[in-house]
């Protein structure tokens, strides 16, 4: 029998935020990896509005499953299992994507894995072909067996990772505490009067701009917070972005006191910096300091060209292979979700069943429910 | 004609009955009396139904769901369960407003009692009820008005069946023996069996009633302006 005939077939759900992912993958090769996203419907609002976007995954599944499914040129009697986001994220788009893959799994009688969207996040690094130029994850076996971990940064989540065993180890060695780094962007975005989503708009503003004009602040790195290494303190690896917003304001609003135009490229650039740095910065720490030798890149502010690039000046620096997913399997999708499913079957974990509950704040060291 | 028919626009329920000559003989349902547990108990029930059944997807010749109207979360829950079974196992989907549930499990009753016209009214949570008003028929009933969320205060002052007359009892004409009766997949399929398949809609868009309470933000307020 030949490779593609032995390794499974899965299809993989994504429903977690403003993204319908429906993803297939045959063991490490992505056959398809279909997205229909809401983010137009939020724009008007500056964010992801829940009911809105549970909404649109209503009437995004069948369409985006007929054409993933249409696209693989493979039937849902051919699949070996089906993957589901099961959490963390907003409840009410979590159970539109768990209700639907409990339908197929019936419906078909294949085993159903409900499975953590942080740790499919790092899952797309078992797919072929699956990172950029000069960051590809080229492991014999998709991951590394030791020292892999993955920093996720999103419009919901800030996050470093300890991937010991993608299928039975996961550590959250730190997160954010407030806002993700993502509703920061859109944020001050808003503040800047630049559009939604802030991500991209800001990172192109900042390029005509000065990021070392105003010294925001770099949110828990007081000694207080991080401790020593023999000492770590409470929050070593730890984000917030809440104070930063606040101080980006405080300018803004300075500027717009005094009657003055707010220089919107140097408060991009220098609130990007500040961002960017202190991601990067706590990242490398807990890289040195837990043994993480390859790290991976996900969620959609991996997009940010100034976060890639010091991301990828800093592990050059420390001798961390880092590994930057393709866009389009950075920002949530259905292939992440497969991808993992299908490691998850091949190790012969044990399915979920279909009466599992969706779980809106899933801790990251249950890898599947 | 074997059909699959779900709801969750209150509490949850799967039932799967044959339907011939306009009769219905109902061989197995499940439903919930809780209102919140609608993503983890439907494609549960279904595989019950089924087993109990003894039927398999292939037997089956439609799925029919009810479309609400429900709060938001659990009735997608159910029509996406359905559409999803629809599409796996290729077969014609059906949409009803689970209102008729009401209706058709009332309507007799109301004949028998004299009542042209009769409200029938479930929970819409927030200090409102979903409501629809029917005419008796020849043969059964006909939705008149409806559906419509709102206070119980706002509702015409008919006779009343469902659920909702119980929790604002001061506002409704409530009907004895009702009280308690919510929207279920099972009332939906006899409905469905006096209509005749031919009737059926295909529409099984969600019937929410109300937009998301998302505001669009107000333009911000510069400093000093």
């Amino acid at each position: 029998m030949t490779k593609a005939n032995t390794e499974p077939l899965v299809l993989g759900i994504e429903s977690s935020c403003d993204e319908t992912g429906i993803g297939i993958v045959r063991g490490s090769t992505l056959l398809t990896n279909t997205v229909a996203s809401s983010m137009e419907e939020h724009v008007r609002f500056g964010g992801v509005i829940p009911e809105i976007a549970s909404r649109a995954h209503l009437d995004a599944f069948v369409p985006a499953l007929k054409q993933a499914l249409d696209e693989a040129g493979v039937t849902l009697e051919e699949v070996d299992a089906i993957a589901v986001t099961a959490g963390p994220g907003l409840a009410g788009a979590l159970m539109v994507g768990v209700s639907a893959a409990k339908a197929l799994a019936v419906a078909t009688g294949k085993p159903l894995y409900g499975i953590n969207h942080l740790v499919a996040h790092v899952g797309v690094g078992l797919l072929d072909d699956c990172g950029i130029e000069g960051h590809t994850a080229d492991f014999l076996d998709g991951l590394p067996r030791e020292g892999l971990g993955a920093l996720l940064v999103s419009g919901g989540h800030t996050e470093i990772l300890a991937v010991r065993d993608i299928t039975g180890d996961v550590e959250l060695l730190g997160a954010t505490l407030d806002d993700a780094a993502g509703e920061a962007y859109d944020k001050v975005a808003r503040l800047l009067g630049l559009p939604y989503p802030g991500g991209p708009a800001i990172d192109q503003a900042a390029r005509e701009g000065d990021g070392s004009v105003f010294a925001f602040p770099r949110g828990l790195s007081t000694r207080k917070f991080m401790g020593t290494v023999e000492e770590p303190g409470p929050h070593r690896y730890d984000f917030s972005f809440s104070g930063l917003k606040t101080a980006v304001a405080r300018v803004v609003e300075g500027f717009e006191a005094r009657g003055e135009e707010v220089p919107v490229a140097d408060v991009a650039a220098s609130f990007q910096e500040a961002v960017v740095d202190v991601i990067t910065e706590k990242a490398m720490l807990a890289c040195i300091e837990r043994g993480i030798k390859t790290l991976l890149l996900g969620g959609g502010v991996a997009a940010n060209s100034r976060l890639r690039e010091l991301t990828a000046q800093r592990c050059a620096e420390h001798g961390i292979k880092l590994v930057i997913p393709q866009l389009s399997l950075c920002t949530d999708n259905g292939a992440m979700v497969a991808a993992l499913g299908a490691r998850l079957l091949t190790e012969g974990r044990q399915p979920s069943g279909i009466d599992f509950t969706a779980d809106s704040s899933l801790p990251v060291t249950t890898i599947s429910v | 004609m074997l059909f699959l028919a779900l709801d969750s626009s209150a509490t949850a329920s799967v039932a799967l009955g044959r339907i011939e000559g306009g009769q219905l003989t109902l061989l197995a349902h499940r439903a919930t009396t809780d209102t919140r547990s609608h993503a983890e108990v439907m494609s549960p029930f279904v595989a019950d139904v089924m087993a109990e059944a003894g039927v398999n997807g292939h037997d089956l010749d439609a799925v029919l769901t009810g479309t609400g109207p429900g709060p938001f979360t659990g009735l997608r829950a159910g029509i996406v369960t359905a559409r999803a079974l629809a599409v796996a196992w290729d077969l014609p989907l059906y949409g009803m407003m689970s209102l008729t549930a009401l209706a058709e499990a009332a309507h007799a009753v109301a004949r028998e009692a004299g009542q042209q016209r009769f409200l029938v009214v479930s929970d819409a949570r927030r200090r409102e009820v979903y409501s629809a008003l029917y005419e008796l028929t020849e043969t059964g009933y006909s939705l008149v008005q409806g559906p419509t969320v709102g206070p119980a205060s706002q509702t015409p002052t008919l006779p009343a069946y469902g659920i909702g007359t119980s929790l604002y009892p001061q506002d409704f004409d409530a009907q004895p023996g009702f009280e308690s009766l919510q929207p279920e997949a099972s009332h939906l399929l006899r409905a469905a069996a006096r209509l005749g398949a031919s009737a059926l809609s295909t529409d099984t868009s969600a019937l929410y009633l109300r937009e998301s309470d998302a505001k669009v933000p107000a333009a911000r307020k510069k400093a000093g302006s």
